[in-house]
């Protein structure tokens, strides 16, 4: 198997690392304590220097985000990351939570310290009881040893963190939207500009990271932002942990060097295809990106910059494997059905248009598709694509258009079925969907 | 008319109102609280959420329709969740429904007659690569079989076991006896 390096989840089965003890004989809370002897926007710097790209989705640079955030508004600033962890396929961020949460809090303090931030908030999705519990703990932890709370290590930082349970909703990962939530309303997202940068919650200056992002930061300013650099590609520097799930044999969370070769990956880490059956394709980010067909992940690298260029996208990472017996117009009404169903509701295009394609990819499933209905799923996606406040609407057709183009004989087959009035039995994915929502 | 609930409640409240810079950042702890309290959030726990932060009624309600884990009406003692997702699904997730459907006779959402359980799909957990998987209240059960999860149910059933997250130190209940709180690793 091949070599990574290994900055996440080094110590991640280490059976006491979530305990400050275990977590501290194996050096969490150093850096930061040495990062308080250096001046903030030097550590700036070096997170820009280490070239970090966000590991939420976006891939947007951390160091450039930090730089946005005004100095001396006379404002607070705030620090939230990101746990709401609810991309289908996604699941990296509870491993850390649930194993290492010392690593994620002090990622968090350097941010803090870099931005002189003295509140931050751990967003975590309500689902997540046991890593909200340890994380819990972890923080307790922190505060009773001093690492939180007043004069941290003897300087003249301060910084308290709380962390906040969300409620069931998948739009809540959404920036603007979980600022929204933290500020006790519903999750929808608000026009940008203004940048939380800027004015984030309760307008004062906000960066939001994901959990994956910070947790990177001890080793980026242990190490210097060079090191960091020098693992991975050019524009994608560092490891990434990868959640592969679905028809693999080893489905599980996996730390590789950005640019490792996706067909390795699946071969090698996942321990290949179950059953000894054939790959399909693969959505390679979470399900809000573009599929990829088996001939075209030949030669695909796992970076952000190589699976733009191929059509797709790294996302969070949430990698999701489809053997050759996976029934494609089932596999693309399960999505269907997720974004139908978590549509915050405020824009009409992505509120109404997924339920409508929802409805269509039903009729097509259950044999009763009509001759029109795939150009009339590409015409409701246009519809949706660039008409909406957040990038919902724009990422959730992504996954409809790529599985309708790069799959057209199943839709055809099952289309012609329904239209000849020969409709064969299958055994569906989803087979107790009942239509409700 | 002001509406009371339990001291040590209040008191879990006005410990989460401190921690943020505006008190409204606490209404969803306080739906939680009450939630807990009350077994439903009905019209008192809207009532006291509002008084308590300062919100009106009408923002406390969209809060309850907008968040899945909110309930109006009264669930089983035993909520099963299944996710529906696609990474379960393609690991035989439907198959675990068939199985909770056929066992407890009820519709999604809808207690059993004695109150026990309740079921319904979800979408996905963050659980997918120990796929297919259910939540029951708030602890996960993973790499599941029809089997697997009727063992479950048939010991959940004998043993009653505490399986909430507890408002009163946000700790996770006991959970089954020797049976892993997680299986990510
Ligand atoms: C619909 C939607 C859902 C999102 N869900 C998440 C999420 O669950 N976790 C996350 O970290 N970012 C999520 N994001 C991205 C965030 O908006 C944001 O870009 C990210 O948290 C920034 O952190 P980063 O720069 O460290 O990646 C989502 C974005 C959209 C449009
Ligand atoms: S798809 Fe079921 S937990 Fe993610």
């Amino acid at each position: 198997m091949t070599a990574h390096h290994s900055i996440l989840l080094k110590n991640i089965r280490q059976p006491d690392q979530h305990t400050l003890a275990g977590a501290e004989s194996r050096g969490a809370y150093s850096t930061i304590k040495k990062a308080l002897q250096i001046d903030p926007l030097k550590v700036i710097e070096e997170v820009k220097t280490s070239g970090i790209r966000g590991r939420g989705g976006a891939g947007f640079p951390t160091g450039m985000k930090w730089s946005f955030v005004p100095r001396n508004s006379g404002k607070p600033v705030y620090l939230i990351n990101n746990a709401d962890e609810s991309e289908p396929g996604t699941f990296k961020d509870r491993l850390l939570l649930e194993n290492d949460p010392h690593l994620i809090i002090e990622g968090m303090l350097i941010a803090a310290w870099a931005l002189q931030s003295n509140w931050s908030c751990i967003y975590i999705r309500g689902e997540y009881g046991y890593p909200f519990s340890r994380a819990k703990k972890a923080i307790e932890e922190a505060y009773a040893k001093g690492y939180l709370g007043k004069n941290i290590f003897g300087s003249n930082f301060n910084h308290d963190m709380v962390i906040h349970r969300g409620a069931g909703a998948y739009i809540c990962g959404e920036e603007s939207a979980l600022m929204e939530s933290l500020e006790g309303k519903k999750g929808q997202p608000r026009m940008k500009p203004p940048f939380p940068a800027v004015s984030g919650l309760y307008q004062c200056p906000t960066v939001i990271n994901n959990v994956e992002t910070l947790a990177n930061m001890p080793f980026i300013i242990e190490n210097g932002g060079k090191a960091f650099l020098s693992i991975g590609v050019e524009k994608s520097s560092g490891t990434k942990l990868v959640s592969a799930s679905g028809h693999i044999n080893k489905p599980g969370v996996y730390e590789i060097d950005m640019g490792y070769p996706m067909k390795r990956f699946i071969e090698e880490e996942c321990g290949g295809i179950w059953q000894g059956r054939k790959l399909k394709a693969v959505i390679p980010g979470g399900s809000s990106v573009n599929i990829m067909t088996a001939p075209e992940i030949e030669k695909v690298n796992m970076d952000y910059e190589s699976l733009r260029l191929a059509g797709s996208s790294l996302g969070c990472a949430g990698f999701m494997v489809l053997d050759e017996t996976t029934d494609m117009v089932e596999a693309v009404l399960n999505l269907a059905h997720f974004y139908a169903h978590e549509s915050c509701g405020q824009c009409t295009p992505c509120r109404e248009g997924g339920h409508w394609i929802e409805k269509i990819f039903t009729r097509i499933s259950r044999g009763q598709g009509l001759p029109g209905d795939i150009p009339l799923i590409e015409n409701v996606c246009a519809q949706i694509g660039g008409h909406t406040i957040c990038a919902f609407g724009d990422t959730m057709i992504l996954p409809y258009l790529s599985i309708i183009k790069k799959f057209p004989e199943e839709f055809k087959e099952r289309i012609g079925e329904a239209i000849r009035g020969q409709v064969k039995p299958r055994e569906y994915l989803n087979v107790v969907y009942d239509g409700a929502h | 008319m002001s509406i009371k609930l339990s001291d040590k409640a209040e008191a879990r409240l006005k410990e989460k109102i401190a921690l943020y810079p505006d008190p409204k950042s606490a209404a969803m702890w306080a739906l939680y609280i009450a939630q807990e309290e009350l077994g439903r959030l009905d019209d008192r726990a809207v009532e006291w959420t509002a008084e308590r932060l300062n919100l009106s009624p009408v923002n406390v309600q969209e809060l309850i329709t907008f968040y899945t884990m909110y309930h109006k009406e009264q669930l089983g003692k035993y909520h099963v969740q299944i996710c529906r997702t696609l990474s379960c699904a393609v690991r035989g997730s439907t198959k675990l429904t068939e199985c909770v459907r056929k066992r407890f006779g009820t519709k999604p959402g809808q207690p059993s007659a004695d109150g026990m359980w309740s079921y319904e799909e979800v979408e996905c957990l963050g659980s997918c690569g120990t796929a297919p998987m259910c939540q029951i209240n708030d602890h996960f059960f993973e790499n599941l079989t029809p089997q697997k999860l009727t063992e479950i149910l048939d010991r959940i059933e004998k043993e009653k076991p505490d399986l909430k997250l507890s408002t009163i130190d946000d700790r996770m209940g006991e959970g089954l006896k020797g049976y892993p709180k997680s299986q990510i690793i």
